[in-house]
């Protein structure tokens, strides 16, 4: 099963968009949503049956037990995390800031800490006619969105039929842990690059975070013609770097009609629906090209 | 725009709705202000403010290393390690730097004192001026996990600001990143997209910040003519929108060439200056 994974960097800029558009084209039959902390996917390529939903627990928090607790404040000056407050002669725990490293635990001289397991989101994975999407939701302010993601794709790839050619991952925007975590064991990522100054410096940031984690990194332009001259730049940039250009999608306000109704731009006869055809043809020989374009969805 | 100093995040949930777009424009319509970019997996309001006289400073966080002479490969350091940062091969541990949450704890339980630790540079703080703004950026190096330290660091010298409003540029979701940004801020703005997409998520940050007892208000961004779920959603929920900013093509070209728009046009100074009153009235409120 080859794996792509879509990110961009900057928010917005349409991944969502054409991972949703990509998984109609390929009639992709396994897929998932690694943006665990604003996921969307479903809203355009869900399932009308019910998930298997299940808990997701992240690290575990403390907990101080007052009646043990002597108000020593050795938990609080060993905490890194700001997340231990000293009130009324006793420790006292900001479940928030708790990031569940057990130091509190290791140090309190009186056994008045303990962790305990804590629900950090809900897993939820799609199965049906052969097909598998895997997505989540992390619980509002927690962290560990990383391990999340990770589990996100695990429960795709046990899920999907072992001769699924193809994997259409929707990553999140930035660069760090929930994109690191889901670049591993990625054949290939997308960028989907937007011709804004904003644009060009986080495409810049996020092709040297492929670079750093070794993937093979393509890119397309999505409303390239809201800024012919930063498409240009960006097209450069591209060059330059000798990232494969896979194609440019214009801006359609049928795109935004499209996805509003709930459906992805394939599915709506429109000139951002024809160019997303020509990225995902470009994007299929690249990932395919080892081994002859044979096994091609 | 002295006394009574407030600090403004301005959020969003979905990424790409305008959260700098907005940010930028309140501070640039304030004329004296502070904009701190806690975007710092992808910090672009110095792409549009160009500061000047710009000063960095470097943020680390404390990783471990072993002595390896003392170490006598009794594996606690790797047993007490939740975030899976130490294996032990050959009887010595080996250190996973990316996924270590420099929490101390390896150093604490190592018997032969063995394990140590130092410093490593894990991004920076920029900060220099543009007009009467204070322009304070945290930058993640590529390739590190975590930009909370920076995001704290940042934060963190708001309390010796000079009483101007400070404006918040926040990361997109809403995860701990994005609590961070926003955990001591007075009032949130959240910038609203009119697709389900940009509702969805709106929804994400609504629980988010009312989960943290914030005062908030929407900004609805893109506006175009026809049906905004985002409105719909607000007046459903009861919560106050400040303004609209409309979708038009000659803001999204200023925008998408790194300029601002309040400073660049009239027109939109005007429309930023009204919508910084009514955000001023509000978060004094």
């Amino acid at each position: 099963m080859k794996q792509l994974l879509i990110l961009s960097g900057k928010g917005g800029t349409g991944k969502t968009t054409v991972a949703g558009a990509f998984i109609r084209i390929a009639k992709a039959r396994a897929y998932a949503d690694c943006d665990v902390d604003a996921p969307n996917l479903h809203l355009i390529a869900g399932f009308s049956t019910e998930p298997k939903r299940s808990d997701y627990y992240g690290l575990p928090k403390a907990e101080i037990d007052p009646d043990k607790c002597a108000g020593c404040g050795l938990c609080l000056k060993n905490c890194r995390f700001d997340a231990i407050s000293f009130a009324n002669g006793l420790c006292r725990i900001d479940p928030f800031a708790c990031e569940g490293c057990g130091v509190c635990e290791a140090v309190c001289p009186e056994s008045a800490v303990s962790l305990k397991p804590a629900k950090a989101g809900e897993l939820m994975l799609f199965d049906g006619n052969g097909r598998v999407f895997s997505t989540a939701r992390l619980r509002m302010g927690s962290g560990t969105s990383g391990m999340l993601v990770s589990e996100v794709k695990k429960r795709m790839k046990s899920g999907a039929d072992p001769d699924t050619e193809l994997a259409v991952i929707d990553g999140s925007p930035g660069i760090g842990c929930p994109v690191i975590a889901s670049m591993s064991g990625a054949d290939m990522v997308l960028i989907v690059a937007e011709p804004s100054i904003s644009g060009i410096s986080d495409l810049t940031r996020i092709v040297k975070t492929a670079e750093a984690f070794g993937t093979r990194t393509a890119v397309c332009i999505n409303k390239y013609d809201v800024n012919p001259d930063n498409t240009g730049r960006i097209e450069a940039f591209c060059r330059a770097k000798e990232l494969p250009f896979v194609g440019k999608i214009p801006f359609d306000p049928e795109a935004v009609r499209a996805v509003n109704s709930g459906l992805t731009i394939a599915d709506v006869d429109s000139p951002a629906g024809r160019a997303v055809g020509e990225v995902f043809a470009g994007v299929m020989r690249l990932l395919f090209e080892g081994n002859g374009g044979k096994n091609k969805p | 725009m002295k006394d009574n100093p407030v600090s403004i995040a301005v959020l969003s949930g979905k990424g790409g709705t305008g959260k700098t777009l907005v940010a930028v424009n309140l501070a640039a319509a304030a004329r004296e202000a502070v904009y701190m970019d806690c975007d710092v997996e992808e910090p672009n309001g110095h792409l549009f403010f160009k500061p000047e006289g710009v000063s960095e400073e470097n943020v680390s966080v404390r990783i471990p290393f072993v002595h390896e002479s003392l170490c006598t490969g009794c594996k606690r350091c790797a047993e007490f390690c939740r975030f899976n940062a130490i294996a032990v091969i050959k009887n010595k541990p080996v250190f996973f730097e990316e996924v270590c949450h420099s929490c101390g704890g390896c150093r604490l339980v190592c018997p032969e004192r063995a394990v140590v630790e130092k410093e490593k540079t894990i991004g920076r703080i920029q900060k220099g001026r543009s007009q009467g703004i204070e322009v304070k950026t945290g930058i993640l190096n590529t390739g590190e996990a975590s930009g909370i330290p920076i995001i704290k660091k940042l934060l963190a010298e708001k309390a010796d600001d000079s009483g101007l409003p400070v404006f918040i540029d926040c990361p997109p979701g809403s995860a701990c990143i994005v609590m961070e940004s926003l955990k001591d801020a007075d009032y949130c703005i959240l910038v609203a997209e009119p697709t389900i997409f940009g509702v969805h998520n709106l929804n994400m940050v609504f629980e988010l910040v009312s989960l943290f007892q914030k005062r908030f208000a929407v900004v609805l961004n893109k506006c175009i003519d026809g049906r905004n779920p985002a409105r719909e959603f607000c007046l459903e929920k009861g919560i106050p929108i400040l303004g609209a900013i409309p979708f038009d093509s000659e803001l999204g070209l200023l925008n998408s060439n790194a300029e601002i728009a309040a400073r660049q046009n009239e027109k939109y100074g005007e429309m930023f200056a009204a919508l910084l009153e009514t955000v001023m009235k509000e978060a004094r409120r």
